[in-house]
């Protein structure tokens, strides 16, 4: 059971983590940003755009690795059921970590202010400005991040049950051998 | 994973971790701190303060007008900081002129801050905003005591004014309000826009080529002889006066401000805009603003900026003030609700004096 095809391709697995610790802190920051106007308030804006784009960059790679690498097969034992739920969420992930980093671009873009990725680096805009806009995306944004969250713990949540109740190799495919 | 934990309690353990994770968030998102003053409470507190929210305007300085023209630097900001404003040449400028208050169509005769707000398009695509009052000094100097003045002016519902007994209860711990207050009514109002001197604030860092940073405040002073308003007859001010007013000048001509920046002495404070630094301070006259086109926020290209004061160039950084974090907050809580809101037609377009377009 431990053979390669039984894991997630190496660059499948590191991608994984890596936006795993970068979303997780993204969706932290963002949430903590808006409740606070101390000094955390700019302190944490400031790291939420290069962050972003961070995590845009990796999301293009991870789809592209995607796209080249067959994923281990899911348990033929796991319900229909099960096995749909973990088919729509992972394309719901996959668009979410793509669409967030473009909706923050664009919803700053619509509502004029400069896209500072760090002092003195802009980037260029993908919207003409557009309040109206701004105020549209900037809301999808908020919801979509709650979004995000509630789905990544239930990603967790079911790689918990493959892990520690099915024991059926799915979590160990993205854990990696150790798992 | 060896040996196998009973089901039940493995169920246990992912509920716990999920549990802990969710915790965490809500933690971070200010949800089991309901002392945490975020943007939107802020914007809540104007709206309240106001008596109802006014859709799609700005919470605060709701009425204003749309400005343009240019910066000429003349050099000699180079010295203090690199931001890409101070290199000897021009910068094209929008700006707002308002007056405080959340209301869009209140009168123009009102003893309050009169003010300016620029945003300078630098190269490479860098911006510098500034939002600035004709008063050196601020009423508060926290965020925490501008939530409580917004609160101890609430209008009563029954007699839809503010009820003095709070405010007193206000005043009575914090000297420095009252003492903006008593400046406020001492100080005399500009009698136009073109000729009040418009100030920072708050203090902020500039930088310098060699890494070098230094304390700083700075005031936008009028070419424009000052002239006072007569307080006594603000009431009998047509509503819409100082507006007209300063389309009817840019109409004439330009209007031109020296930006000044003024240097702290060592022990000045940057984290309170209560205090004023007072005289004896270098003085750098850095360049010459000018405006010379106004239009009404519906017909010109002001109203859909945000005048966040923490969007600023490489050279220029906040202070440790906690008023500048506040304030890029609140004005980013009111810009997303009145962006969603939707703007409506200010108050010189709905009277038909926003000039001949």
């Amino acid at each position: 059971m431990n053979g390669p095809d039984t894991l997630f391709a190496f660059p499948a697995r590191l991608l994984h983590w890596t936006m795993a610790v970068l979303i997780l802190a993204m969706l932290f920051i963002g949430a903590g940003m808006v409740s606070t106007v101390s000094a955390a308030y700019p302190a944490l804006l400031a790291w939420h755009r290069p962050l972003g784009i961070a995590i845009l960059v990796l999301a293009l790679v991870r789809l592209a690795v995607r796209l080249t690498h067959r994923p281990p097969p899911l348990p033929a034992d796991l319900p229909p059921i099960q096995a749909a739920a973990a088919r729509v969420s992972h394309y719901l992930l996959y668009a979410l970590m793509i669409a967030m980093p473009l909706i923050g671009w664009a919803m700053q873009s619509a509502g004029g202010y400069p896209v500072i990725l760090w002092k003195g680096v802009a980037l260029f805009p993908i919207l003409p400005h557009d309040i109206v806009a701004y105020g549209w995306l900037r809301r999808l944004h908020g919801l979509l991040g709650y979004a995000f969250f509630l789905l990544i713990l239930g990603h967790v949540g079911a790689a918990l049950v493959h892990g520690l109740i099915r024991r059926d190799g799915v979590f160990r495919s993205m854990a990696g051998r150790g798992g | 994973m060896k040996t196998a934990l009973r089901p039940s309690v493995a169920l246990l353990l992912i509920a716990g971790i999920l549990g802990l994770v969710a915790l965490a968030f809500a933690w971070a998102g200010g949800w089991l701190s309901p002392r945490r003053i975020g943007g939107a409470a802020i914007a809540d507190a104007l709206q309240d303060n106001l008596g109802k929210p006014e859709p799609g305007w700005r919470r605060a300085h709701a009425k204003g007008l749309c400005v343009s023209g240019y910066f000429d630097a003349n050099g000699t900001g180079t010295a203090l900081s690199r931001a890409a404003l101070f290199p000897a040449g021009r910068i094209p400028v929008t700006g707002r002129f308002s007056l405080g208050g959340g209301d869009p169509l209140a009168g123009d005769g009102r003893n309050v801050f009169h003010s300016m707000a620029l945003l300078f398009r630098l190269p490479d695509g860098e911006q510098w905003r500034m939002a600035m009052d004709h008063t050196p000094i601020f009423p508060v100097a926290t965020p925490a005591d501008f939530v409580s003045l917004q609160i101890a002016g609430i209008p009563d519902p029954a007699t839809h004014k503010p009820d003095p007994a709070k405010l007193q209860a206000y005043l009575a711990g914090h000297p420095e309000t009252k003492a903006f207050m008593d400046y406020m009514k001492s100080a005399p109002l500009p009698s136009s826009f073109a000729n009040g001197t418009y100030y920072s604030i708050n203090a902020f860092r500039f930088v310098d080529a060699g890494g070098a940073s230094r304390a700083v405040r700075w005031q936008f002073e009028p070419e424009a002889p000052f002239a006072a308003l007569d307080k006594k007859t603000l009431d009998a001010q047509p509503r819409d006066f100082l507006f007209v007013d300063a389309l009817k000048r840019l109409s004439a001509g330009p209007m031109r401000w020296h930006m000044i920046v003024v240097l702290a002495n060592p022990g000045d404070r940057t984290d309170n805009a209560t205090i004023p630094w007072g005289a004896g301070h270098r003085r750098v006259d850095v360049g010459t603003l000018t405006l010379d086109r106004a239009a009404t926020e519906a017909a010109g290209d002001c109203r859909d900026y945000n005048f966040d004061p923490l969007v600023l160039p490489r050279g220029v950084t906040a202070s440790d003030d906690p008023l500048l974090p506040a304030r890029s907050a609140a004005y980013s809580a009111s810009f997303r609700r009145r962006a969603i809101e939707g703007p409506r037609p200010d108050a010189l377009t709905q009277a038909g004096e926003g000039g001949a377009k």
